[in-house]
């Protein structure tokens, strides 16, 4: 298939950035998104271009680095997908895509479609864990734990912290990034030891990176690509309220 | 993936003379002063160029098979791998000292309880 991409290039932080159009012949049904930009790249350094800057790592969709806005869509037009394993299938000769870095605020471009992404680093860092001395590893049966409260943990525990809830947002709100980790750890017992102090300090974190505040539009449900649930959202406004009356 | 004498000799002095031209000839777009994702691949070759090299001179050294590590010289007569305890009973540890020179450190293998037999699968 033959398509013509259109791609946000920008040299740095600093200079203002635009879309710059590429055709790009012969793209196989089967590659993946991040292969037809391997093939593009290579194109462009034989022409003695500079090739797109663009995130990835594992390509296997789990560890939460590529991070494309593919014709106005985190990861692009597939459900429950994250780019690495979008395939030229999903489009058809002829198409015309677009493709932007993830835009927020809280995430400055720092090259084409490269943001910076550590203020979710720092959010993780001021209570995204437990505080446990680590031995050996108990017996998984030791503490009973409902089922649904596990089953909950471990959907929220899904989440690949790649920003695709925050481009996605009109507000570039992080809630379900921070509720789908405050969620996680606040459904099992070692992690309510600290529930308190974590949804307070990870809530004050997200606001000082400069997060927008979620109006419960639900777009960051409809474009993760691990089908996270905005009842984490929801259960977390619970812990923080809980931990404001208990301060 | 069976090794041999003659195929590993060879592989060392042709990765060599890879590493030799890239290091002349490599191209790499866009500038260093500022975030460049060809460079940070230049520079995973450039350790790959010498590790590659280092995993051929160690095979090369250790002159039995084991596990993964098959020396078509050292082989059962119904092609098992076949260890030499004796000599080769230790963990290569090797030292860098610049490309394509590594310092070996041998740290020994010493099994008190339980012993290695021969792997058969019959």
């Amino acid at each position: 298939m033959n398509l013509t991409l259109k791609i946000w290039r920008q040299k740095n932080a600093k200079e203002a950035g635009n879309l710059v159009t590429y055709p790009v012949k012969d793209v196989s049904p089967d590659m993946s998104f991040l292969e037809m930009f391997d093939v593009l790249n290579e194109q462009l350094i034989q022409k003695n271009e500079e090739p797109i800057a663009f995130d990835h790592d594992c390509r296997e969709g789990i560890c939460g680095m590529c991070s494309m806005y593919i014709n106005g869509r985190a990861h692009g037009p597939a459900q429950g997908t994250t780019t690495c394993q979008l395939h030229m299938r999903k489009f058809k000769d002829g198409d015309t895509i677009v493709v932007e870095p993830w835009r927020a605020e809280a995430f400055p471009v720092v090259k084409d479609l490269i943001v910076n992404r550590s203020a979710f680093d720092r959010v993780i860092s001021s209570g995204g864990f437990i505080s446990v001395n680590t031995g050996n590893a108990k017996d998984a049966n030791n503490i009973p734990i409902p089922k649904d409260d596990a089953d909950n943990s471990f959907a929220a525990a899904a989440c690949i912290g790649c920003g695709a809830c925050v481009a996605a947002c009109k507000n570039s709100s992080a809630m379900l990034f921070v509720s789908a980790k405050v969620s996680q750890l606040a459904l099992l017992p070692q992690g309510m030891i600290e529930r308190e102090s974590r949804v307070l300090n990870m809530v004050r974190q997200m606001d000082e990176e400069g997060f927008g505040s979620c109006t419960n539009t639900g777009a960051c449900e409809a474009e993760c690509p691990k089908e996270i649930s905005v009842e984490n959202i929801a259960r977390m406004n619970r812990e923080y309220l809980m931990a404001n009356l208990k301060k | 993936m069976g090794r041999n004498e003659q195929n590993l000799t060879e592989a060392i002095s042709e990765i060599k003379a890879i590493r030799e031209e890239f290091w002349k000839d490599v191209r790499i777009p866009g500038i260093q002063n500022e975030l460049n994702t060809e460079l940070e691949k230049a520079g995973r070759v450039a350790d790959f160029l010498e590790l590659g090299e280092l995993m051929c001179k160690d095979a090369l050294m250790r002159k039995e098979s084991c596990g993964g590590h098959f020396r078509e010289e050292s082989q059962t007569p119904d092609g098992e791998a076949k260890r030499d305890d004796d000599n080769f009973s230790y963990v290569a540890a090797w030292e860098f000292k610049e490309a394509g020179n590594w310092e070996l450190h041998k740290e020994e293998l010493v099994f008190d309880v339980v012993h290695p037999t021969q792997r058969s699968y019959k």
